[in-house]
């Protein structure tokens, strides 16, 4: 069962196959035979897991056919959980069991799915290798001395190893690509506003998007489906209709125009990397579409645009952990000042303090128009960037990450290391376009990610170019051999 | 042309009134290692000092949406004891803090 595809799944569901119970235990007892080795869950909920299954399965016996009923998932631990511990990766979440359903998660409720748990992360998705998390590293299924990538590693992980069918991740820099690249998984991060942020833990504001993790371009326009749109509880969230993203997906690809950016392929791609993605390419080519040489000039400046950006919206989301309300409090404080600081010295890791002190940097009197005004100048030209070369294509395609999955430990000594493993990804946050990864063969049996870059709200395009290349290739079928086999 | 301009060095007393800002102690033996780190990081961002954007707008949205309002009323019911239930100190409806006033 573990094997099938969730339309596959939710065909055997309607079929009286298994039932929505069978399909959940079976879940169940992969996650606990297995993650020990992959350690990507932070909670696994099996009393509701089963709860919520034999709920479908009293639809499903009803005659309803709403597509993912029954469907198992796993959230990663950012999305608000009422009753079950949503920790964000932190000790300073560590006790926190919300009282409220995210929109995401409420929608994936309604929808039918069984949740079984809670994915491992990086702490407040601060990192690029699910290494920061309070609750230990998430591994690589496919080589466990090696990071699932971050920072939804753990949703990515658990999806690659085939606990779950599907997995929710955000993404702020890259935080569902890379990760999705790193274990040879589909994601796609979604435009800004297209997905509801109410009851995501906040990192970055105005980058901050929630999406589909999954093994095929087919499963993640089921999952979009049931989670994109309208939520008059998030005031950035966008009122453009929501299109049914299963719809485009058998379009051939004949006319289409790829844009390949000429920084995503120079120094600094790793060279069997490269190989990797010009094979892909050319299959899309063999398909009909037209490959064309385009520049993204400020590339290079996302990096520096992201780091002042991200910590700085960081350092004012993250002033809200104060012991007071919820989340740690420390014991005995001497005053209110105590109260404050040593709850967060405390409750708070290494890479979250970093990014509040730069991001607290950025903001303070004196250096906020050299460094965050200045930020959001060269944001404006990185978007024009992909706007002006959207006059000439309709996608732009390039490798996700300069090369496969890092070993663990590799480059947590080296904060500025780990930042320039996302120079390919953040450029689209700060544009606010949907972006996906597509697995594209493996380097040394490690995955290798095809990225595509749509224009806004353009969601239906990508999954229709990433499931023609699913359809042309068996990269996204290749599984990580199992753990301890 | 393009002109780098290097905006300033980071010291280690900048860094602990920083932290005192956003009320992160960094404990004493820690304190150089943290500045180092973050001097690093500042270096990575003075490259956006050799841009010339003295005719750009500055961006804070990506779709360069405003903020939408909503109407002025009461929509949400009076959810107290569901909130503070997770609350670490609470009494009376009240959240517990040190003294304030002496």
């Amino acid at each position: 069962m573990h094997d099938l595809s969730v339309a596959a799944l939710a065909l055997g569901l309607r079929n009286r196959d298994f039932s929505s119970t069978e399909l959940t235990r079976h879940c169940l007892q992969r996650i606990r035979a297995l993650d020990p080795h992959y350690n990507s869950f932070i909670s696994v909920d099996e009393v509701g897991a089963l709860d919520a299954a034999r709920q479908a399965d009293t639809r499903l016996a009803a005659g309803e056919k709403a597509p993912l009923l029954g469907i198992p998932l796993a959230h990663k631990d950012i999305f608000c959980t009422s009753g079950l511990r949503t920790s964000c990766g932190s000790k300073m979440l560590d006790n926190f069991v919300p009282p409220y359903d995210a929109t995401v998660t409420r929608r994936l409720r309604d929808a039918g799915t069984v949740l079984l748990g809670k994915t491992n992360m990086d702490e407040f998705a601060m990192g690029s290798s699910s290494e920061t998390s309070f609750y230990g590293s998430s591994r690589n299924p496919w080589d466990t001395s090696r990071v699932p990538g971050g920072s939804s590693g753990g949703s990515a992980a658990a999806v690659a190893a085939r606990l779950a069918p599907l997995a929710t991740g955000t993404d702020t820099g890259g935080s569902i690509r890379q990760p999705a690249a790193f274990c040879g998984i589909t994601g796609l991060k979604p435009t800004y506003g297209r997905v509801s942020r109410l009851g995501m833990v906040a990192y970055a504001s105005s980058l901050d998007q929630g999406g589909p993790m999954a093994r095929s371009a087919e499963d993640c326009a089921l999952l979009l489906n049931a989670i994109a749109g309208f939520d008059p509880q998030d005031s950035t969230s966008s009122e453009q209709p929501v299109e049914d993203y299963t719809a485009q997906l058998a379009q051939p690809l004949s006319g289409l125009r790829i844009g390949l950016p000429r920084e995503y392929f120079g120094e600094g791609l790793e060279q069997a990397t490269g190989e990797r993605i010009r094979a892909a390419l050319a299959l899309l080519e063999q398909q009909g579409a037209t490959l064309v040489d385009i520049a993204l000039p400020h590339t290079g400046l996302s990096i520096p645009t992201y780091y002042i950006i991200a910590p700085a919206e960081a350092s004012t989301n993250l002033s809200r952990y104060d012991g007071v309300r919820y989340g740690h409090r420390c014991e005995n404080p001497r005053n209110l000042h105590d109260l404050y600081t040593r709850s967060r010295q405390e409750g708070f890791g290494d890479e979250v303090k970093r990014r509040i002190l730069v991001g607290t940097y950025a903001l303070s009197a004196g250096y906020y128009d050299a460094y965050y005004r200045k930020a959001q100048q060269v944001r404006r030209l990185i978007r024009q960037d992909f706007l002006d070369a959207f006059t000439d294509v309709d996608v732009i395609a390039g490798p996700t990450t300069p090369g496969p999955a890092f070993g663990l430990g590799a480059k947590t000594n080296d904060p500025v290391a780990m930042y320039l493993e996302d120079v390919y990804t953040l450029a689209v946050n700060l544009a606010g376009l949907p972006a996906m990864s597509v697995p594209a063969g493996q380097v040394n049996g490690l995955p290798v990610g095809l990225q595509l870059i749509g224009q806004h709200f353009d969601e239906s395009r990508l999954l229709n170019v990433a499931h023609q290349l699913q359809q042309a290739s068996d990269w996204h079928l290749q599984s990580p051999p199992e753990a301890g086999l | 042309m393009l002109t780098v301009v290097k905006v300033m060095t980071v010291h280690q007393d900048d860094i602990e009134k920083l932290a005192e800002l956003a009320r992160v102690r960094i404990p004493v033996e820690e304190a150089a290692e943290v500045t180092a780190r973050i001097a690093t990081i500042l270096g990575l961002v003075d490259q956006l000092q050799s841009v010339d954007t003295a005719a750009v707008e500055p961006m804070a949205n990506p779709l360069d949406a405003v903020q939408r309002l909503r109407v002025d009323a009461v929509t949400e019911a009076n959810q107290r004891e569901a909130f503070q239930a997770i609350a670490p100190a609470v009494e009376n409806g009240l959240y517990l803090v040190p003294k304030v006033i002496e």
